[in-house]
C-alpha cells in the first residue's frame, strides 16, 4: 500500500526541513520527547480507573441491551439489522468493533448494501470513550462538561449518515 | 460509574468482576504502549516547532481552526499543536496522532490556568478527535479488500461525507451542550 510511506515520508521531511534550517535535531529531538515521558506517566492513573470502569461497562452486557432497545426503531428507517451492534460497540472498543467488522466482511457480500454501511460506519467514526479518556486523563480534567453527550451525538449522527450517504452515492 | 451496576441486572457478574481485574492491566499495556510513541512523537514536534514547519501548517489551517476556536486568536503554541494533531489525523496516523493531541490538549490546560474542568475549546477538541477526520481509511479498505471488494475505495465519498457531517454536528453539539454561565 501506498499510504505505509507516509510516516517515513513525514518524519524524513520534519528531519530534513530542521537541518535545512540548522536545527539541533538531535538535542532538540531528546528535550520534546522528555516532555512526552512526563505525559506519559501522568496518563496511567486516570486511564487505569476510566479504561476499568468503560471495560466493565463493556462486559455488563450494557451493548446488547441498548441494541435490543434501538433495534426495532433502527430497522424501520432501513438501517441493515446486521450493522447495528457494530454501531453500539464502535464508541466502546476499537478493538471490539474491528473484530465484529471483520466477521461481517467476512459474512456479507462484498459491495452489499449492509456491508457498504459497516465499512463506512468503521471509516467515519472513532472509538469515542478511548479518546476522551486518553485526553482528559492526560491533564487530569474531572469535569467533562458534557463531551461524552456531544462525542455520541456525533457518533449517532455518523451511523444515521452512513445510511444516507450509502444509499445516496452507491446506488 | 453508577451505570456499572447494571451489569448486574443482566446476571453477567462474572464477566464484569474479570473485567475489573484485567482492564488496570490493559491501562498499563496501553500507557506502556503510548510511552514509546508518545516519546517519539513529541520528539518530532519539537524538532518540527523548532524548524517551523508547525508554523507553516499553522498559517494554513488557522482560518478553519478560528472557526471552530476563535478564543484562541491569539494563542499560537495552541493552535500549532492543535493543527500538529489535525494534520495526523487526516494522513491516518493514529499513533502519531494521540501523542500530539495530548500535547494541544496540555497547552488548552495552560490556558485555562490548570482548571479541572474542561473548557469550551477542550470539549470541542475532543470531540473532533472522536469524529474520524482520516481521509484514507486503510484497514477498513485492506479488510474489504481481503473479502473480495472489487473496489475497497468506493466507499470513500460516503466516508468523507458522514465524517464532515458527523464532525459538524458533534461541534454544534459541543458547543450546544457546553453548561452555560460557567466561564472560568
Amino acid at each position: 500500500m501506498s499510504t505505509e510511506i507516509i510516516v517515513p515520508a513525514a518524519v524524513a521531511f520534519i528531519a530534513g526541513f530542521a537541518l535545512y534550517k540548522k536545527v539541533d535535531v538531535f538535542s532538540v529531538f531528546t528535550e520534546g520527547a522528555k516532555e512526552g515521558l512526563r505525559s506519559a506517566v501522568s496518563i496511567l492513573p486516570a486511564l487505569c480507573f476510566l479504561m476499568t470502569a468503560i471495560g466493565m461497562l463493556r462486559q455488563s452486557g450494557a451493548v446488547e441491551f441498548i441494541t435490543e432497545i434501538i433495534s426495532p426503531v433502527a430497522e424501520k428507517t432501513g438501517f441493515p439489522a446486521e450493522v447495528i451492534p457494530l454501531a453500539v460497540l464502535r464508541p466502546f472498543s476499537g478493538s471490539g468493533a474491528l473484530g465484529y467488522y471483520e466477521e461481517l466482511c467476512k459474512n456479507l457480500a462484498p459491495g452489499s448494501f449492509p456491508e457498504k454501511v459497516a465499512s463506512v460506519l468503521m471509516g467515519g467514526s472513532e472509538t469515542t470513550f478511548y479518546t476522551v479518556a486518553v485526553y482528559y486523563g492526560a491533564i487530569g480534567i474531572k469535569k467533562g462538561r458534557n463531551t461524552v453527550p456531544a462525542a455520541l451525538s456525533a457518533d449517532f449522527a455518523a451511523a444515521i449518515l452512513s445510511v444516507l450517504a450509502v444509499n445516496l452515492l452507491q446506488r | 460509574m453508577i451505570s456499572i451496576i447494571f451489569g448486574f441486572f443482566g446476571g453477567k457478574i462474572q464477566e464484569v468482576s474479570a473485567a475489573a481485574m484485567e482492564e488496570p492491566l490493559h491501562a498499563a499495556e496501553l500507557s506502556l504502549k503510548l510511552l514509546g510513541s508518545l516519546c517519539f512523537w513529541s520528539g518530532i514536534m519539537e524538532v518540527a516547532k523548532q524548524s517551523g514547519i508547525v508554523d507553516l501548517l499553522c498559517r494554513l489551517l488557522k482560518p478553519l481552526l478560528l472557526f471552530v476556536f476563535p478564543a484562541l486568536r491569539n494563542e499560537e503554541k495552541a493552535l500549532g499543536a492543535i493543527s500538529m494533531n489535525l494534520s495526523a489525523n487526516l494522513l491516518g496516523l493514529g499513533n502519531a496522532a494521540t501523542p500530539l493531541g495530548i500535547a494541544a490538549m496540555r497547552e488548552l490546560h495552560k490556558i485555562s490556568g490548570f482548571s479541572s474542568a474542561a473548557t469550551k475549546e477542550m470539549v470541542c477538541f475532543v470531540v473532533m478527535n472522536t469524529a474520524s477526520l482520516q481521509l484514507l481509511p486503510t484497514t477498513v479498505a485492506a479488510l474489504r479488500l481481503e473479502n473480495g471488494a472489487e473496489r475497497p475505495f468506493d466507499i470513500l465519498p460516503a466516508v468523507w461525507l458522514v465524517s464532515a457531517c458527523s464532525l459538524c454536528i458533534g461541534i454544534a453539539a459541543a458547543k450546544l451542550f457546553y453548561p452555560k454561565g460557567e466561564k472560568e
